[in-house]
């Protein structure tokens, strides 16, 4: 049977794991590489590293990160940030990146999807798509919006009708974080997860929310997300992934 | 043409792999460089001087088998078989081996395992995505790679096509995915492949590759 994934997201600025706390800005919490190597070793199913700062200052991911990533991990992993188009997709996979993140880009520039999945397979291209609440419209007929820029600039179209056409294109994969929920720690978007996840054929991570175990309980039951990701949980929060796996398991979610 | 490890020893677990265009192979190479040993990557059948043979790719069916013919792997591999070479096959490194894929209209395989190589179905299981990726359990028959591996074991898949052996001696694990019961490991005398990526399988892939290291057919 297919088990339900646990995945750790590890925001990296400057070459640490940082965590927005509200208020106060970025707090340090460690090295990427050595915190993923603890949290494989606990159990999580997969990894993604998101270079933070990559985009605004017009680089790639941390290749000399992503490559000491590769080495040290017999997991799969993602990297996101910075990727411009499909040179940037190639060398993170031969840095060792099981798949690349696309967001930003790939609303700006749909093409990359299918240019990334055409070079290198579907299986490594991941949608990275932030989608806000919105009044239902005409042109947003999910009452869910694409949005970039960490929420700030709406995109005027709709994330499910997005989600659709980003897999026709050839996205492998969708990490779909929802704006509203994502650092309030009061659970995922179970019904924005539910809606993309049923409309796609391809495995959709939720992101975004996740406060308690039982938020990814519920967002891996009635949200029909394949994965569920985690950040400050296990950063921050105290819970670890072996906990949050058994908790999985108590309610009966197939996990490994 | 085969040298044979006539010096024993170090030779016998020098690990080749087939770069034969179909994918990276760092992660690969990595697993084992974190086994202690360092692999060689062939890209010319010629630049094989013996030692084991790790035969992995990702990709379709017809480029693969295309670059597996253009760099000489197809006679490496058959005279490695022969020769009682232990042989290691990974996602598509393993659908080639089978007589031939529905990929890509229908492409020829290696024919060393009388078979298909089919895709999955949604019509079996409609919620079912493809590819089928992520971790899923092996359920195992009795084989010296799965030594200190448990039934119901996970490891990490991602493809969209699973192979039919014709022969069911030749399964040497199963997995269930999309209302099938496929087999996700193959093999026979000194060959053995696998579906899923045992080089991203965690402590359970690493033993199965340390296994490999040490598996004397």
């Amino acid at each position: 049977m297919l088990l339900k994934r646990l995945i750790v997201c590890l925001d990296v600025r400057n070459g640490r794991v940082t965590k927005g706390v509200r208020f106060k800005g970025n707090v340090d919490v460690g090295d990427p590489v050595e915190m993923a190597k603890a949290y494989c070793e606990n159990g999580v199913d997969e990894l993604v590293f998101y270079d933070i700062t990559a985009s605004a200052e017009n680089r790639p991911c941390d290749l000399a990160m992503v490559a000491r990533a590769a080495q040290a991990l017999s997991i799969p992993f993602t990297v996101g940030g910075g990727i411009r188009g499909v040179d940037d997709m190639r060398a993170a996979l031969l840095a060792g990146a099981d798949k690349v993140s696309l967001n930003s880009l790939a609303v700006l520039h749909p093409e990359i999807l299918t240019e990334g999945a055409k070079a290198f397979g579907r299986q490594c291209v991941v949608l990275g798509m932030d989608a806000k609440r919105v009044e239902v419209s005409e042109t947003i007929p999910s009452g869910y919006e694409v949005v970039v820029r960490g929420g700030r600039q709406p995109m005027g179209r709709d994330a499910v009708k997005w989600a659709k056409e980003a897999v026709e294109r050839g996205a492998g994969e969708i990490c779909l974080n929802a704006i509203d929920t994502d650092g309030v720690r009061e659970g995922y978007e179970l019904n924005l997860t539910q809606l993309v996840s049923e409309t796609v054929d391809v495995p959709v991570i939720a992101s975004g929310g996740a406060g308690t175990p039982q938020h990814l309980i519920d967002v891996l039951t009635t949200g029909k997300a394949d994965a569920a990701l985690v950040a400050s949980m296990v950063h921050t929060m105290g819970y670890t992934c072996a906990g949050i796996k058994a908790a999985l398991r108590e309610a009966n979610i197939p996990v490994r | 043409m085969l040298t044979p490890s006539t010096d024993g020893g170090l030779l016998l677990f020098m690990i080749n792999i087939l770069d034969y265009g179909a994918g990276n192979l760092t992660s690969v190479r990595l697993a084992f460089e974190r086994l202690g040993t360092t692999p060689r990557i062939l890209t010319e059948a010629s630049q094989y001087q013996g030692g084991r043979i790790l035969f992995p790719g990702v990709g379709s069916a017809a480029s693969g088998m295309a670059g597996v013919k253009a760099r000489g792997f197809d006679r490496l591999l058959q005279d490695a078989i022969k020769a009682s070479t232990p042989v290691l096959g990974i996602c598509l490194g393993m659908q080639l081996l089978l007589s031939s894929s529905e990929e890509d209209g229908h492409t020829e395989g290696l024919n060393l395992i009388p078979g298909v190589c089919k895709r999955f179905d949604r019509a079996k299981e409609p919620t079912a995505k493809i590819p089928h990726m992520g971790w899923n359990t092996l359920q195992l028959n009795h084989h010296p790679l799965f030594d200190g591996l448990q039934q119901n074991d996970a490891v990490y898949f991602v493809h969209s096509y699973f192979v039919m052996p014709n022969n069911a001696e030749h399964t040497l694990a199963t997995t269930q995915y999309c209302g099938e019961t496929f087999t996700s490991a193959i093999g026979y005398r000194n060959l053995c492949a696998m579906q899923f990526h045992p080089e991203r399988s965690g402590a359970v892939g690493a033993r199965l590759l340390e296994n490999f290291l040490h598996w004397n057919p």
